[in-house]
């Protein structure tokens, strides 16, 4: 991914800020300006609690260019608790198994070095299994 | 509302398709070529390729494979047709779907009576890890890609929605493999037309021959449990359970129904169609459907005016062993969450009550991903026709239909094609 877009997307992607719609209340990710419950304009910025559950996941063994280093892995949808899915690596998992709606929250971890060239280190959201 | 109606019929009178497969000496113009030159003798009573109007292709990427952009006045260049006008279609692997549906509107419209629709893609020349990366790129770039999937791992993750949901079992999905190469084995045009069976005596013969010690697998499922013989990608997904790297092409001749007998006493007609759209996976609010394909399917049946009950048999996007069970359930052949045991009843096997993919399917015969959408209507032609050969439904046949799924369902597009008479 090109140097911009890293520093484009680097808000949303560090703190999980999303959008809240105006009109309906609906909480928005990824941001997007457009309520995609509503259709109304939603350009207020909103940070997401970090907190949710995991939908569905997989454990990945053949991993795309950037992330060969970590096989396996875990990539998950996690649904926030504030409504919104979002796609994400879980990560500090140890010994515990991955379920369908195991509750999980936010922290930001290294994702993947990218470009044999350039070397940059990408930061943002994992998800890991809340602490009992 | 009232259905929506095509403003005048559209038939089909001609249908071919490169072998697909991985050929080195073959670039994208001579696999379109190849399913072009099939598709002219295909045409019962001929036809004179001055009459062709316009060439719709459907093509995913072949800027990312091969280098190239701008392929579709080359396809036209290189079947003699230019200087029609040639258009170029792209919706990730639901292009050649869309593609065919963009000329049976433009034949509807009046505007053209005979246009060449087709669908082609050179995946091969790339190695693996970038195929892998283009195929990506039909995902969001920005939102899915970086936590590290991949459309393996999409559709594992639909498998284990539908796993936890349903209580399908990794075992099923081996089934649906198991079924699509043995209908393969019947498909000269198959990149894998071997049954799972064959593969499994291919790997203890080489074995043998090298000295190395032969596997003892009790069967097919056996065979497919083994983490050597067949590698887990994205749990529950395993290479056999994934449609392969594929070369080819497929094209098909539409013309308006008013002239549709000049061409063949035995047109297909066109009796509905759907396309619908989406967000990104984590935009929906289910795993265990395709919404897109849902709506899609709903549009074509209430075009043709029949229930999915009336369909004959069905080509679907099976790019992962998953995806035909939710196909299955997202045209309505079968209810949520029931597909599964449906394929484990052999429902939908060659013998069962709604056969689907006896063209071996995506996983089998090769998933060229920009042709694949026209490459499941030339099976339809073909068996509603009488001319499948070994493979041929032995049951008369009225409806068959076409269900094609770019990404993880972003498009969907469906067709449903009728023989009369
Ligand atoms: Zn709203």
């Amino acid at each position: 991914m090109e140097m911009p877009r890293h520093w484009r997307l680097k808000q949303q992607r560090y703190a999980l800020v999303g959008e809240v719609c105006p009109h309906c209340d609906g909480k928005i990710f990824p941001p997007r300006d457009v309520c995609p419950y509503c259709g109304g304009e939603a350009k207020t910025a909103y940070t997401f609690s970090g907190k949710g559950e995991v939908f569905s996941y997989t454990v990945m063994r053949d991993a795309p260019r950037g992330f060969e280093e970590t096989v396996p892995y875990v990539v998950a949808l996690v649904k926030l608790q504030e409504g919104p899915v979002v796609t994400a690596q879980l990560t500090d998992l140890g010994e515990e198994p991955v379920e369908i709606g195991m509750p999980v929250e936010m922290v930001t971890r290294r994702i993947r070095q990218d470009g044999d060239e350039r070397g940059i280190l990408v930061y943002g959201y994992k998800f890991r299994p809340v602490m009992r | 509302m009232s259905p929506k109606k095509l403003a005048r019929g559209v038939a089909l009178v001609g249908a071919g398709m490169s072998k697909f497969g991985s050929f080195k000496g073959k670039s994208s113009r001579d696999l379109f070529v190849e399913a072009y030159v099939e598709m002219l003798e295909s045409v019962e009573k001929g036809i004179d390729p001055t009459m062709i109007e316009a060439l719709y292709v459907g093509n995913y990427s072949s800027d990312l494979f091969e280098g190239q952009g701008h392929i579709a006045p080359i396809m036209a260049s290189w079947t003699g047709l230019s200087p029609l006008p040639a258009v170029r279609v792209e919706d990730a692997c639901a292009s050649a779907g869309v593609a065919l549906r963009e000329g049976i509107l433009a034949v509807a419209s009046g505007m053209y009576d005979v246009v060449l629709v087709g669908g082609v893609e050179k995946m091969t020349d790339l190695a693996t890890e970038k195929v892998t990366d283009t195929l990506a790129t039909a995902a969001d770039v920005q939102y899915e890609l970086p936590a590290g999937f991949t459309f393996p791992g999409f559709y594992a993750a639909m498998a284990t929605a539908y796993m936890n949901d349903f209580g399908a079992t990794p075992e099923t999905f081996m089934k649906v493999g198991i079924k699509n190469h043995f209908n393969g084995s019947m498909n000269e045009k198959a990149q894998f037309g071997a049954k799972i069976s064959t593969l499994m005596e291919a790997r203890r013969a080489s074995a043998a021959k090298k000295g190395l010690p032969v596997p003892e697998w009790d069967d097919e499922l056996e065979f497919l449990h083994d983490d050597r013989a067949n590698p887990p990608i994205a749990w529950p997904m395993r290479l056999y359970d994934c449609s392969p790297i594929s070369d080819g092409a497929a094209v098909v001749l539409l013309v308006s129904e008013d002239i549709a007998k000049k061409f063949s006493d035995t047109p297909i007609y066109v009796a509905g169609m759907g396309q619908a759209s989406d967000g990104a996976l984590h935009d929906r609010d289910t795993l265990t459907s395709i919404p897109a394909a849902k709506l899609a399917g709903e549009q074509a049946y209430k075009m043709a005016g029949i229930t999915p009950a009336e369909i004959d048999f069905a080509e679907v996007h099976d790019c992962f062993t998953i995806a035909e069970i939710i196909a299955t359930e997202d045209l309505g052949f079968f209810e949520q969450g029931k597909g599964w045991q449906a394929a484990e009843a052999g429902d939908t096997s060659r013998d069962g009550k709604k056969p689907i993919n006896l063209s071996g399917g995506l996983k089998s015969k090769g998933h060229p991903v920009g042709a694949s959408g026209v490459g499941q209507v030339v099976e339809v032609w073909k068996q509603l026709l009488g001319k499948a050969g070994d493979r041929q439904l032995q049951r008369k046949l009225k409806y068959g239909l076409t269900h094609n799924v770019g990404g993880t369902g972003q498009t969907c597009v469906v067709h449903i094609f009728e023989r009369r008479g």
